[in-house]
């Protein structure tokens, strides 16, 4: 398979960056790249990858079911990542989860019916000055209440043009 | 190594040389530190840290499998301190370990069962539920239970490492850590089973044992796989007479624990569908079941007649029948018979080897040089595929001594994930190929040649001539197909040679009619195959020929039979086999099946039936006859009775020239072996087969007649 031209310079920059016979240490980088192009790492992807540093699937699935970043199943097109970690957990963190779970009607790493939205109880993400904090796709929201996280849900699904799914 | 370094071990002063490790040092000295991941020949993984022990002005303590010992070092292996984190170690193993060993194959003969008894915490702190994952099928052979698994990484080790297949490794992180296999839900590999048995815990469990029986229900006989010409000992599991499992924990045997698809598993034709179980006698031109007497009675007559007539025989002998059998077979045949018309399936050309190599000693390898050379060479062979064992042992060379492996093949093989220098030729233009490596071949102390059947008739003696010219020591494995294919040979199953080699005319008999002219001869009289099926592959052109046939299945050259007589396979007699490397090892009786008698006593009856004598039909004795007349036999025989390999030198003097056109290897991979193989419903079964050579797809061979339409 081919990526975008962009992701696939990058890609062949990456390959170099390693010292010789060392290539297979760009297995997260590209994990991580492709999974930002395509929305997931599918099997498609691991073989590709697995092809290009010269190592078995197997050995690219290894990585992946180490890193809880790397997903197998496609997510939402906006992905919820709600902190539970020590400061977020006393401040609500666990509520904001709860409520977060309410409010999109999906549970733990679910996705929405129409695709939209995913969830994900994720450890620490080094924002715990301003705990509670959640993460959608690569943006920071701090301080998070359930009103804002309503808030903000409600302006993404007004941007999409898409209506409520309960 | 030769520095010795000083230390103690539990207040007992050792020395051992520099870089052993401290769980082997305490080993040599009797001291036993309990260890799952570490593994004699793996990497180092120091994962389980069972091992631990105290040593002093080392603050914490301290893996011994991945320590060295060190001058002055001093270590306790039973202090409380050690005793209380063994005991932790076991109750974190034990957290979500299942603890269903009631049920668990492996319970009996379980490291982690052997533990807890021993070092362990009779109950657990932990009141949590425990992380559960269903069991998983792999593959017709291997099952995986995420729930027992400890984790160690021998069964990502031994696959990676021993046998270079790379199937197995660790998927997600944590307490959801699991073993993985290549396919995402399924192995595609070479299904050897090696993962199972190298498994401490009941993890990995093999389909054809699962819930089966329990260890201590079976006898454990070591005998000789029948398969390959590897010469394997397998271990074979009898419960009521019945094999249940192959594997080779003690590590007997030339092959250590290794074993393919093959030795651990392809046992199963002995309680195949078909099996012949009373003999056959073709009545009014359908083959009907009658009693061996009568059967006997029959080829003895008929045998007599033909002989008083002076009508022409022809056999055809087998790869896989014992040494005494062959040599009673040919003698049965020289002087009874009074016919050299004596043939084998020749799957490689040792008897050139064997005139090329005449009066030289130390000049075959043994299957333990392949683990100890400095070099080797492979011309024209999948070894992978084809010669299991040999494979794996120059990989383990390679890993531990840094053997330099050399190849020369048509086509992809294994070994070019290692080999120093690999060249691709087209069979017949191998000669090129290794003038191209003479520099690097010359520069190395020492070689063993590995050749495969393409080198035959005058290539062996060029190929000889070759490793002549290098001025080192030079050792040579003339690949063969089967169990016994090389006693075959030996044995003088051939038109113009003797047992050992020696001309026919020494017995003042003129050379008889080879393979393709016995089955071409059209006055042939007398057909006699023995565990053979010539007639799958070539026709027999004496359409009058009275055939008697003895094998285990009612084969195509059966199906031609006059008389079938049933055959005890080699897991159900006793006798001697020479594996591909010359080595002699004996066979024991594992399995009973009824009605089928060993081929060395079906000839020793129908030689009475003729009012023959030649000598009585019992291994033992032939084997005597035999050393009397080998020389290359006459080794130690404590060795061989004492379950070892007893190498053989090449002969003394020349070996008259034999038909070489006639060498032709049946090319079996890994899920091939012969009629046998196509009887072998595990070697069929796994996704793999048909499988490959020179990683290209083999062509399944043609099935044998089912056995549901056989006529018994």
């Amino acid at each position: 398979m081919t990526f975008s031209p962009a992701l696939e310079e990058k890609f062949a920059r990456i390959l170099t960056i390693y010292p010789p016979g060392r290539q297979r240490s760009a297995v997260v980088p590209m994990l991580l790249y492709a999974q930002d192009e395509i929305g997931h790492v599918s099997q498609e992807v691991i073989d590709e990858i697995a092809h290009r540093v010269g190592i078995a699937p197997m050995q690219v699935d290894e990585v992946i079911g180490y890193y809880s970043m790397l997903h197998r199943k496609p997510l939402g097109k906006y992905h919820v990542q709600v902190c539970t970690n020590i400061c977020c957990l006393l401040v609500g963190g666990q509520s904001l989860l709860e409520h977060a779970s309410k409010t999109l009607g999906i549970g733990n790493k679910q996705v929405t019916a129409d695709g939209l939205f995913s969830l994900e109880e994720v450890e620490c993400m080094g924002a715990c000055s301003w705990a509670p904090a959640i993460q959608v796709n690569y943006d920071f929201h701090h301080k998070v209440t359930p009103e804002r996280l309503d808030r903000l849900i409600e302006d993404i699904r007004k941007a999409q043009g898409t209506k409520q799914v309960s | 190594m030769a520095d010795l370094v000083t230390f103690t071990i539990d207040g007992r002063q050792l020395q051992a040389p520099a870089g052993t490790l401290v769980i082997n040092a305490a080993k040599k000295a009797g001291i036993e530190i309990p260890a799952f991941c570490y593994y004699d020949g793996l990497a180092l993984q120091a994962a389980c840290r069972m091992c631990l022990v105290e040593i002093e002005k080392m603050p914490k303590l301290q893996p011994s499998c991945t320590m060295p010992v060190a001058e002055g070092m001093v270590v306790h292996t039973d202090s409380e301190q050690v005793k209380g984190a063994r005991k932790g170690m076991l109750e974190f193993l034990l957290t979500n370990h299942p603890l269903d060993c009631p049920v668990c194959d492996k319970g009996g003969e379980c490291e982690l069962q052997d533990m807890t008894f021993r070092y362990g915490a009779a109950e657990s702190r932990f009141v949590e539920i425990k992380v559960h994952e269903d069991e998983k099928q792999w593959s017709p052979v291997v099952y995986y239970d995420p729930a027992r698994c400890i984790l160690c990484y021998r069964c990502v080790r031994i696959c990676d490492e021993g046998l270079g297949v790379n199937a197995l490794s660790i998927g997600n992180r944590g307490v959801h850590s699991e073993i993985i296999p290549n396919n995402s839900d399924h192995l595609n590999c070479d299904e050897c089973g090696a993962c199972i048995d190298i498994c401490p815990v009941g993890a990995l469990t093999s389909g054809a044992y699962r819930y089966k029986t329990r260890p201590w229900e079976m006898d454990h006989v070591g005998t000789i796989c029948t398969h390959c010409s590897n010469g394997c000992k397998t271990t074979l599991g009898v419960r009521n007479g019945e094999i249940i499992r192959g594997n080779n924990r003690d590590r007997s045997g030339v092959n250590g624990e290794f074993l393919c698809v093959k030795g651990r598993y392809a046992f199963d034709f002995t309680k195949a569908p078909g099996r012949l179980e009373t003999p056959l006698m073709r009545v009014n031109g359908k083959l009907q079941p009658v009693s061996w007497a009568q059967a006997l009675a029959a080829v003895g007559q008929k045998f007599s007649e033909i002989k008083q007539r002076n009508g022409k025989f022809g056999i055809i002998g087998s790869n896989h029948t014992t040494n005494e059998e062959n040599f009673y077979l040919q003698k049965f045949a020289r002087h009874v018979l009074g016919t050299s018309n004596i043939d084998h399936h020749r799957t490689g050309d040792i008897t050139t080897l064997m005139d090329a190599l005449q009066g030289r000693e130390n000049a075959l390898a043994t299957v333990g040089d392949l683990y100890t050379t400095k070099a080797a060479l492979i011309v024209d062979n999948d070894l992978a595929q084809q010669q299991p064992l040999l494979a794996f042992q120059l990989r383990a060379n390679w890993r531990h001594h840094k053997a330099n492996v050399y190849a020369v093949t048509p086509g992809p093989v294994r070994e070019d994930q290692y080999a120093k220098k690999i060249v691709r030729a087209a069979e017949g233009q191998e000669f090129e190929a290794l003038e191209s490596l003479r520099d690097q071949l010359q520069a190395e102390e020492e070689l063993v040649i590995l050749f495969g059947d393409p080198i035959k008739g005058d290539a062996v003696r060029k190929l000889v001539a070759f490793g002549d010219s290098l001025g080192k020591p030079v050792k040579y494995v003339c690949l063969v197909d089967y169990s016994n294919s090389r006693g075959a040979a030996d044995m003088g199953l051939l038109p113009d040679l003797l047992p050992g080699y020696r001309s026919v005319r020494d017995a003042g008999l003129e050379p008889g009619l080879a393979y393709d002219e016995i089955l071409n001869s059209s006055d042939l009289d007398a057909l006699w195959v023995i565990g053979a099926n010539p007639l799958s592959r070539h026709e027999l052109v004496a359409a009058n020929a009275f055939v008697v046939v003895q094998d285990l299945f009612l084969t195509e050259t059966a199906q031609r039979a006059d008389i079938v007589l049933p055959a005890s396979s080699a897991y159900e007699k006793e006798g001697t086999v020479t594996n591909v490397c010359g080595e002699v090892q004996q066979l024991k009786r594992a399995a009973r099946v009824m009605g089928s008698k060993p081929d060395l006593e079906i000839i020793g009856l129908i030689s009475k039936e003729m009012k023959a004598n030649i000598g009585i039909w019992k291994s033992s004795k032939v084997l005597n006859e035999i050393r009397a007349e080998v020389s290359s036999y006459r080794f130690p025989l404590i060795v061989v009775e004492s379950g070892g390999a007893a190498a053989t030198n090449p002969v003394n003097g020349p070996v008259p020239s034999t038909r070489s056109d006639l060498v032709q290897s049946a090319r079996n991979n890994l899920f091939h072996s012969g009629t046998l193989g196509r009887h072998c419903s595990t070697l069929k079964a796994v996704v793999e087969a048909p499988g490959t050579i020179y990683g290209e797809l083999v062509n399944e061979p043609e099935e044998a007649l089912e056995p549901s339409t056989t006529q018994q």
